[in-house]
């Protein structure tokens, strides 16, 4: 067993922006008392949406398959609680998306419900030896079966990297604690509630893709989160290591380069460079999945920022609305001035409060006017600050000028595709230009050419 | 379900969703990430850290030359700020000097004029400056040029006699230092038959003549250093002049093309204040690190050029503005290589 690794423990250049975890990190997962209804989106993650498997007015149990999965990247959805199918509608995403749902008016009485349903997804026992027991081809299908999916944000399906890899072998499979968006603390919450859980499904991950090496990175600004996973990972053979608390190190490429030094290629996968990465949380649910045959039906929400009045973590069923997780935590302040979904560097505003949660949901963060002011844009005077703060060592003002221009080659020129919208260099700007925006504009541009 | 409360201190509109009451904020209900700014970077503020890193060079001019230095800086920033705001009126665009912009380059263009320009130096050189050098191009961050050089070298080649090395000395004047000519001019003049250098601390220090703001070696680097650390100079660009310098001029004065050390050239001149102040406005330099580090290894190989084999005793201007000039392929030719590498071909 190695014990070196090639990472730095931190990656060049990105920002500090302020974490603000201690709004929430306090508080332990609470179990969010079931919702009157919920919205189950067709389309939670990358890839292809699922095809409904139930019909109006079917009688449906928690966890009962409701949508089936179609094609290879593809993850089904199941029910996340006992209750009767309401006819199929359509819902906005914060991303934007115009999605199909499914209905689920909720039964009067639950099979599972607070502390036990709590002690279902992360209490118990979370072995840590005979795992080997369990084929590589069982870990992964489990996994598809349970719908499970990226939940550090992408949803991307968990399955396809449960995997061993004929053409790159994967060596390196990294585990993200690292929770670097501020305000979120889920994935914090889980590490120390149930670190157990993510041991086992480390090795089990470890067993179905074949890598040498495990490493857990965790940022220093969690110490508790550290210590709890270093003692449930004694004698296993599972590193943990802390990084240098920066944003973006949960991003999986500048995670790469700080826990072994390998570079993920542009537009190209981790896997090209023999690593796997996968977040503590997602790692969790494939634990379950495979020891306890339970698929996805919850997950843990941080409702948090100064704009909540009480912000908590949250074990929510995947389909509660926003409006209702928001009630729940006493309700916008009165300086409230935006929802998001998901953390404030990253993250798309939550434009209807109806929406639903979905798979990929790691908080809500409601943001108030002070936190969103941004002065009237003035013009560049190439100070260079946002050189100096992108991750990927891009230019963001040539690119992003350039996709306001329309200038194609210029745009090629300085790698515009590169750019994985992280937010560092519109963070930074002193002249407040709208940089991510606009590189998004700009890869539509160059996408139609 | 419970109604959310109601109170709407702001006046805006409440909407009814579902029995869950929100409040929806005109105007700011969605929007792109990020949605955090680090508010306290601004261009102002940038603008505002150069004219705090200039007051130690206006301190220690005060000291040498007094009065001169209130009129001639007086006279540049008033005109600058005069000059922008009538040529953006007359472009149509509102008026930017709030952005301090226009200020800096009156301070800097004050700086870099001799004691006894009469008034119409720095009044034409301010108009020039402002007018050719920037708003011609569409304002700030559209220029070329170093505004200020801009207008520093039109006066120059226009008033070569009010701008020369002789308009620098006054014998017997009431201000001791400009009695004497000036420590490059001195050494261009004795070229092969220099009997003293020039000694080095009133140098460092500044009691001796120049123009306005290059005397005190002391106060470019107080003031220069203290931009560095604020981050609103790029410290590649005054680092690798610095280090350049010392290359060429220790080279020069090695192989018997100059008399003066490398102290001496670092020490004399604009040379620190041109790394620090003039050779960092980031509109007319690069915008990689790498990019900056050619700028000021350029910028130097003029400088020292220009000392050694030119009949100007000083090159900073023209070295900047050459630069300035190139910074266009400087950036073409070093564009970073992105972390993962270069965008794959058939994408």
């Amino acid at each position: 067993m190695s014990t070196a690794t090639e990472g730095k423990a931190t990656f060049a250049r990105g920002v500090h922006p302020p974490e603000e975890k201690q709004l929430a990190e306090a508080m332990p997962i609470e179990v969010f008392p079931t919702p009157a209804e919920v919205l189950i989106p067709l389309l939670q993650h990358l890839g292809s949406p699922c095809e409904p498997v139930v019909e109006n007015k079917q009688e449906v149990k928690l966890g009962d398959r409701i949508g089936e999965a179609t094609g290879f990247i593809s993850s089904p959805v199941h029910a996340s609680i006992d209750g009767k199918v309401a006819k199929e509608k359509k819902a906005t995403l914060p991303n934007g998306r115009h999605v199909r749902v499914i209905p689920i008016k909720a039964a009067a009485e639950q099979s599972l419900e607070g502390r036990a349903l709590y002690d279902d997804i992360f209490g118990g026992e979370w072995p840590t030896g005979d795992l080997e027991r369990f084929a590589p081809e069982e870990i992964s299908k489990a996994a598809l079966e349970a719908g499970i999916v990226g939940l550090g944000g992408a949803a991307f399906p968990s399955h396809v990297k449960l995997q061993r890899n004929e053409e790159t072998p994967i060596e390196y499979l990294l585990i993200n604690g690292c929770e670097c968006e501020p305000y979120l603390t889920a994935d914090y919450r889980i590490m120390l509630e149930a670190p157990g859980a993510i041991v086992t499904g480390a090795l089990l991950a470890r067993h179905a893709t074949g890598a040498r090496e495990v490493i857990i990175g965790i940022e220093d600004n969690k110490p508790q989160a550290v210590a709890a996973l270093e003692a449930a990972a004694e004698g296993t053979g599972i590193q943990v290591r802390t990084l240098k608390t920066k944003y973006p190190q949960g991003a999986e490429r500048q995670l790469s380069t700080a826990l072994v030094g390998r570079e993920v290629p542009t537009l190209g996968l981790p896997l090209h460079v023999g690593v796997v990465v996968h977040n503590v949380g997602t790692i969790a649910a494939v634990a379950r999945a495979v020891l306890r045959g339970s698929p996805l039906t919850h997950r843990v929400v941080t409702v948090t920022g100064a704009g909540i009045r009480e912000p908590k973590n949250l074990l929510v069923p995947i389909g509660t609305s926003y409006g209702e997780l928001i009630e729940y935590c006493g309700g916008m302040t009165d300086d409230a001035a935006r929802v998001v979904a998901g953390g404030p560097m990253m993250g798309f505003t939550a434009g209807s409060l109806e929406a639903p949660i979905t798979k990929g949901t790691s908080g809500v963060t409601v943001l108030t006017r002070d936190d969103v002011r941004r002065a009237a844009e003035t013009t560049c005077v190439r100070c260079g600050r946002c050189v100096d703060a992108c991750p990927l060592h891009l230019v963001p003002t040539k690119i992003a000028l350039a996709a306001r221009a329309g200038n194609e080659e210029v745009a090629r020129r300085y790698h515009l595709q590169a750019c994985v919208e992280c937010g560092c260099c519109a963070y930074v700007c002193p002249a407040s230009i709208p940089l991510v925006q606009l590189i998004r504009v700009g890869k539509i541009m160059l996408s139609k050419s | 379900m419970a109604e959310q409360d109601n109170q709407n201190p702001t006046g805006q509109d409440a909407e009814e969703t579902d029995g869950v009451t929100a409040e929806i904020i005109r105007g700011n209900i969605v929007a792109p990430s990020p949605h955090l700014s680090d508010t306290s970077v601004t261009t102002r503020g940038m603008m505002r850290d150069v004219i705090i890193g200039l007051v130690p060079v206006l301190l220690a001019s005060l000291l040498v030359f007094g009065w001169y230095t209130v009129i001639q800086v007086g006279l540049c920033v008033m005109t600058a700020l005069v000059a922008e705001s009538l040529f953006t009126r007359m472009r149509g665009q509102p008026n930017p000097i709030a952005d301090l912009s226009a200020v800096v380059t009156g301070v800097i263009l004050g700086l870099s004029i001799p004691w006894s320009a009469p008034w119409y130096i720095p009044v034409i050189g301010s108009m020039i400056a402002i007018g050719l050098g920037k708003s011609v191009f569409g304002g700030l961050g559209n220029n070329i040029f170093n505004p200020a050089m801009v207008g520093r070298a039109f006066v120059m080649l226009s008033f070569a006699r009010e701008l020369g090395a002789g308009a620098y000395v006054q014998a017997g004047a009431a201000v001791q230092a400009v009695s004497q000519a000036t420590p490059l001019t001195a050494a261009k003049e004795a070229a092969g038959e220099l009997t003293q250098l020039p000694a080095l601390w009133p140098l460092f220090v500044g009691s001796h003549n120049g123009s306005l703001g290059e005397t005190s070696a002391l106060a470019c680097l107080v003031g220069g250093l203290y931009l560095c650390w604020r981050r609103s100079a790029s410290w590649e660009i005054p680092a690798s002049v610095v280090g350049s310098v010392i290359v060429f001029s220790g080279l020069a004065n090695l192989i018997g093309l100059t008399e003066l050390t490398v102290l001496h050239h670092l020490f004399t001149g604009a040379l620190l204040f041109g790394a620090f102040f003039i050779a960092t406005d980031p509109v007319s330099s690069p915008l990689s690190p790498k990019g900056k580090i050619w700028f000021g290894i350029g910028i130097s190989f003029f400088v020292v050029l220009i000392r050694v084999f030119s009949g100007y005793p000083e090159g900073v201007m023209f070295a900047v503005l050459l630069m300035n000039a190139s910074v266009p392929l400087i950036n073409q030719w070093t564009i970073p290589r992105p972390v993962g590498g270069p965008v794959p071909e058939k994408a």
